[in-house]
């Protein structure tokens, strides 16, 4: 499905595992961006927005590289960005339940390839950023995206691609070794 | 940083070996990981994984053409010098290898990366206390290795002080590792297990080992490789074939009463690069 910022209520169509293109802006926000928007506000309109976890490397005013990083970093610190009305998180990794929870007949979350940071600036163009004392890394840049080819990893009704391959992965696991895998070896 | 003009002749000579090992490491993956990367491709099976995996090898040609790194977590910068016996291990040495990480952050250009650990403040450069991580080794030929390591990974690695008679368990202890991890590493990943030395050293080995070629593994680190494709994670998480690209195993002897054993899990982005200091 082809996706155009801002986001509406389309989101709602897709499903874990469809494959999305984006097109339109994102913001980009990492750890210490969520907790700089938690204390001082979210200085763009969250309304149909879309939230990418990702730190780029910016040069001369131009998107060098731009993959997405690990978005289960920001379990926690989500829930309020969804409250103002964002509608899709962009990342990698997948992210918790409370997560799936709060996307819940909202929001999707959609998975870039991780690493693949040239790929993902072919598709961009920068446009903008708030919070930049916070360091390259951790600034919001607000980054203008044409096609950006996303796959939904958790859809808006519970469905998760990341959850469902864990599950079959553990059931594998127990299958091999026949025990429960252990979290401390 | 200008070099002390009193400075040993090779200190430039050695920095500008680094900041090119690391432009090279950064912006082009080695021939070898490129191979199993394409075997893998050819070989998959799940749609989506096929997708990611061909959204990965896109990557790696645009930023060959476009000379930019592969993949924006720059990671930081793990160097591994070879030192011939005229050159001495002075921190003149290390001196060298930080001015070089310092002109590859600007001229390739790197992620500044490297904080403070409690105040979380960033140095800028991609230097700092114990940064970059140096480790000299005696040699024929004056050469810097560079192996940067994206957080992602590094950060789902783990150790294990196992007792002695689990020694049939290893395989398990790396499945287990790369399950808890799931998509967060980025796979395909490649695989560097630690058996043996001490706590640190089976760490230290587990990281060399992901300097090793990976288009051949041994029948031990092909069997841990098959048990943990088994699993079914695929690339990033989304399910598929290809969960490792490979497992590379190096071992220390240990004591009697210990059996160390360290995974450093590493992302498809499995850079490296060596060069010759030229003087």
């Amino acid at each position: 499905m082809n996706l155009t910022t801002p986001l509406g209520d389309e989101v709602l169509d897709l499903r874990a595992g469809d494959e999305a293109a984006l097109s339109g802006t994102v913001y980009t926000a990492r750890d210490e961006a969520h907790l700089r928007m938690m204390e001082a506000g979210i200085p763009f309109d969250p309304r149909g927005a879309v939230v990418y976890h990702c730190g780029p490397v910016v040069q001369d005013g131009q998107i060098v590289a731009a993959g997405p990083t690990t978005s289960a970093r920001m379990d926690a610190l989500t829930g309020f960005l969804l409250d103002a009305g964002v509608r899709a998180l962009i990342g990698k990794g997948g992210m918790g339940p409370q997560v799936v929870e709060q996307l819940r007949g909202r929001g999707v979350y959609l998975t870039f390839t991780g690493g693949c940071a040239a790929l993902a600036a072919a598709h961009m163009t920068l446009r903008g950023v708030y919070f930049e004392d916070l360091g390259m890394a951790e600034a919001i840049w607000v980054i203008g995206v044409d096609r950006l080819p996303l796959v939904v990893g958790i859809d808006a009704h519970g469905g998760d691609l990341f959850e469902t391959v864990r599950q079959k992965a553990k059931a594998q696991f127990k299958q091999q070794f026949n025990t429960e895998p252990g979290n401390d070896p | 940083m200008m070099m002390n003009p009193a400075a040993p002749p090779f200190l430039d000579a050695l920095a500008a070996a680094t900041c090119r090992a690391l432009e090279q490491a950064e912006i082009g993956l080695p021939p070898d990981v490129l191979e199993v990367l394409e075997r893998a491709a050819a070989a998959e099976r799940n749609p989506i994984a096929r997708r990611e995996l061909s959204n990965i090898l896109e990557n790696i040609a645009l930023a060959g053409e476009r000379r930019v790194p592969v993949c924006q977590d720059t990671g930081v910068p793990i160097v591994y010098l070879t030192v011939p016996p005229d050159i001495p291990v002075t921190s003149e040495l290390f001196d060298g290898v930080r001015e070089g990480v310092r002109r590859a952050t600007e001229a390739v250009p790197l992620r500044p990366n490297v904080v403070d650990p409690l105040t979380r403040t960033n140095t800028g450069d991609n230097t700092g206390d114990g940064m970059p991580v140096i480790h000299v080794q005696p040699g024929d030929r004056f050469c810097v290795t560079v192996l940067p390591k994206g957080a992602g990974s590094e950060n789902v690695s783990r150790i294990a002080m196992l007792l002695p008679s689990r020694v049939g368990e290893i395989p398990k202890v790396v499945a287990e590792t790369v399950l808890a991890a799931g998509g967060r590493p980025c796979p395909p990943v490649v695989l560097g297990v630690g058996i043996g030395g001490t706590f640190d050293t089976a760490a230290a080995l587990a990281k060399e080992a992901l300097l090793l070629p990976i288009d051949r593994m041994d029948d031990y680190e092909q069997e841990i490789c098959d048990v943990v494709n088994r699993l079914g994670i695929g690339p990033m998480g989304l399910g598929g074939d290809t969960t490792a690209l490979a497992v590379k195993v190096k071992t220390a002897d240990c004591h009697t009463a210990s059996l160390p054993v360290a995974v450093n899990v590493q992302c498809w982005a499995c850079r490296r690069a060596t060069v010759e200091v030229r003087r």
